[in-house]
């Protein structure tokens, strides 16, 4: 036992869990949420109020696929309007869950996996919707396959020299990748759910998903490997996707898009909203579901400082943005930002300046960092933040650019905003979803932070 | 010629003792073994010695192959089967072609980090001998258990069970096939 005792006395595992966990407790806690037969009121409400969004989302589109894009609020110059907005919004936020599953990981970041596996299910299901609004916004969505080169008679094929098409490809890879990279953290878990499951259907569907898996050592150690390669392939990969989707504006040569620092800017901005959301779906399952003893304050804390560090960068991004309109000398540069303080779009642009530099200074107070209720609060204001960000880039360039004569302003109508609410509600949908199916944490890899799990000082036999 | 059970598992409550009675057992020589744990342990990588595997060379080849196949395809679309001049910019404008390179790379060397695991694994399989030991449901909640198997030529079935009761296990049971 006096190897017990040195390894509780190591400094990093009893921050991250609540003491006087067992491998038993442990499983047994985020096993219970799904195998249980009673659905707690704060699922079924969220659930419910996800599902009728979602048919908001499914009454908009049955309209759109009926009469066209002409629903929607766009017009010439503004052609990319809430739809292209929405889609950079929600791909942004899927980003923090790659982050945390990968990144984090390759820099031995213990305390990633209270939260890994809930953040990886976001990013799945923001890229879902994200996915949606760009085949949506085509006119014709049932000839979305016109974007992959296959062979046809028409014998055209996409041009690769445009940034539309490195977007097809880039978010197509990370959907997949993001898939994979999740479905491989469940295998073992869904083995823990095989053994566990009571009711037959739901043990022969958590084992033909487990595919078998018996936690044999030859198959952890091939695993370590696989999640070691998925994680070095996923980090560049993370980066890049918002990089590619940053390219659909810089390429183009509208004032306010062209820009050689658009690639940091956004994937900083992605991370930040998608912490963000993270923080905004664990803060009210760990109050509803008891799981403050596994999704601590210090996982909060931490979620915090990296928004705050992402919002920084933000913050940032918009001075020297600014800066260089001014100092390129670029008549039309400088118009384009003069318009978005002072031209119509100033409330937006003041409005996002708010949510985005001023609220999260709050975030260097560790008071305000604890509070879980002001972190809530705090993050659906970056959430706002961010999505207005992407509206204002999008909209005030395309509504004021190179020519006078044809400005023209951007109205969003109420099939705008029941398409986005409605992809709010198909995210909530699928979320919720998961979470009463799936275990929302990493089972096996919480077992392998408790102090029991240190394998004592060797003995010879 | 079938051995009339697959081996003898013995079942042990903490990691320190699995370890502990894997070296002991492989240091009598034998070698068919496999221990059963509810999350990865790293000393029976070294106990075992698992350390080499041949995932990161498949994810190589799949990654290689992704990246060729990125290239080659917009090679061959916008050089050979479907040419534009723009501008009289060249056809063969490698530098827009390294995201999709890049994309595919990434994508292929992805799927074959999964299937190279699966198989590798040998996974799915929906039946294995070791399921049938009713504590084993527990190997993937909080026991470890450590098998060895009918195929090792040191195998005998009163020795060896004899040889992990001696090794603080909790329990030991024969596995039948």
């Amino acid at each position: 036992m006096a190897d017990e005792q040195l390894v509780i006395e190591k400094p990093q595992s009893h921050e991250i869990l609540a003491r006087g966990y067992t491998f038993g407790t442990i499983t047994d806690q985020i096993s219970a949420v799904v195998l249980t037969k009673r659905t707690p009121l704060f699922w079924i409400a969220s659930f419910g109020l996800g599902f009728i969004l979602l048919q908001l989302l499914l009454a908009s589109a049955v309209l759109l696929f009926g009469k066209g894009t002409g629903i929607w609020g766009i017009r010439t110059p503004v052609m990319w309007g809430f739809a292209i907005t929405n889609f950079v919004w929600w791909i942004g936020i899927g980003h923090a869950g790659t982050l945390i599953s990968a990144i984090l990981f390759l820099l031995n970041q213990k305390w990633r996996n209270s939260i890994n596996r809930s953040a990886e299910a976001m990013t799945l299901f923001a890229v879902a919707c994200a996915g949606l609004f760009p085949l949506l916004h085509m006119g014709r969505p049932w000839l979305f396959y016109w974007l992959f080169p296959y062979p046809n008679s028409t014998t055209v094929q996409p041009n690769f020299r445009s940034p539309l098409v490195w977007d097809v490809f880039a978010v197509s890879t990370y959907a997949t990748v993001s898939l994979l990279f999740w479905f491989v953290g469940l295998i073992p878990d869904l083995g823990t759910l095989r053994d566990r499951a009571k009711n037959l259907f739901a043990k022969y569907t958590y084992g033909i998903l487990a595919m078998g898996w018996r936690g044999s050592a030859r198959h952890w150690s091939t695993y370590d490997t696989a999640t070691l390669l998925l994680s070095g392939l996923a980090t560049p990969l993370v980066l890049s996707v918002h990089t590619v989707v940053s390219f659909d504006f810089t390429i183009a040569i509208v004032p306010g898009w062209h820009s050689t620092f658009f690639p940091p800017y956004f994937v900083a901005g992605a991370i930040y909203s998608g912490f963000a959301m993270v923080l905004a779906l664990a803060i009210p399952l760990r109050a509803a579901y008891g799981l403050d003893g596994i999704i601590t304050l210090r996982h909060l804390e931490n979620c915090a400082k990296v928004m705050l560090a992402t919002g920084l960068i933000v913050a940032y991004a918009y001075i020297m943005e600014t800066f260089m309109a001014w100092y390129s000398g670029n008549p039309f540069e400088q118009q384009a930002f003069w318009n978005r303080m002072t031209g119509p779009y100033s409330a937006q642009y003041w409005f996002l300046v708010t949510c985005n530099i001023v609220s999260p200074q709050l975030l260097w107070f560790k008071k305000f960092r604890q509070s879980p209720v002001l972190l809530f609060i705090s993050s659906i204001i970056v959430l706002t933040g961010m999505w207005l960000e992407r509206y204002m880039i999008i909209v005030s360039s395309l509504a004021q650019d190179f020519v006078t004569s044809s400005w023209s302003l951007f109205h969003a109508t109420r099939w705008d905003w029941a398409t986005y609410w409605g992809t709010i509600g198909f995210f909530l949908f699928l979320f919720f979803l998961f979470v009463r199916l799936l275990p929302m944490i990493s089972i096996f890899e919480l077992r392998s932070l408790l102090p029991q799990a240190k394998v004592g000082e060797e003995v010879k036999g | 010629m079938k051995a009339d059970i697959y081996g003898v598992m013995a079942e042990f409550d903490n990691p320190t003792a699995l370890v502990n009675a894997t070296r002991a057992v492989r240091d009598r020589g034998y070698r068919k073994l496999d221990a059963y744990t509810p999350f990865p342990i790293e000393e029976l990588n070294d106990v075992l010695h698992l350390h080499k595997n041949k995932l990161p060379l498949i994810v190589l080849a799949g990654g290689i192959l992704g990246g060729l196949t990125g290239y080659l395809l917009q090679y061959f679309v916008t050089v050979i089967y479907f040419p534009i001049n723009v501008g009289g910019r060249p056809l063969h404008s490698w530098p827009s072609y390294i995201i999709i390179t890049f994309e595919l790379t990434i994508l292929f060397g992805a799927i074959s980090t999964v299937l190279g695991l699966l198989a590798l694994c040998g996974l799915p399989m929906p039946y294995h001998p070791v399921f049938n030991v009713p504590r084993f449901s527990a190997a993937s909640r909080d026991r470890f258990f450590l098998c060895i198997e009918a195929t090792d030529p040191l195998f005998d079935k009163q020795r060896t069970s004899g040889l992990l009761a001696t090794l603080e296990a909790k329990e030991v049971s024969e596995v039948a096939h």
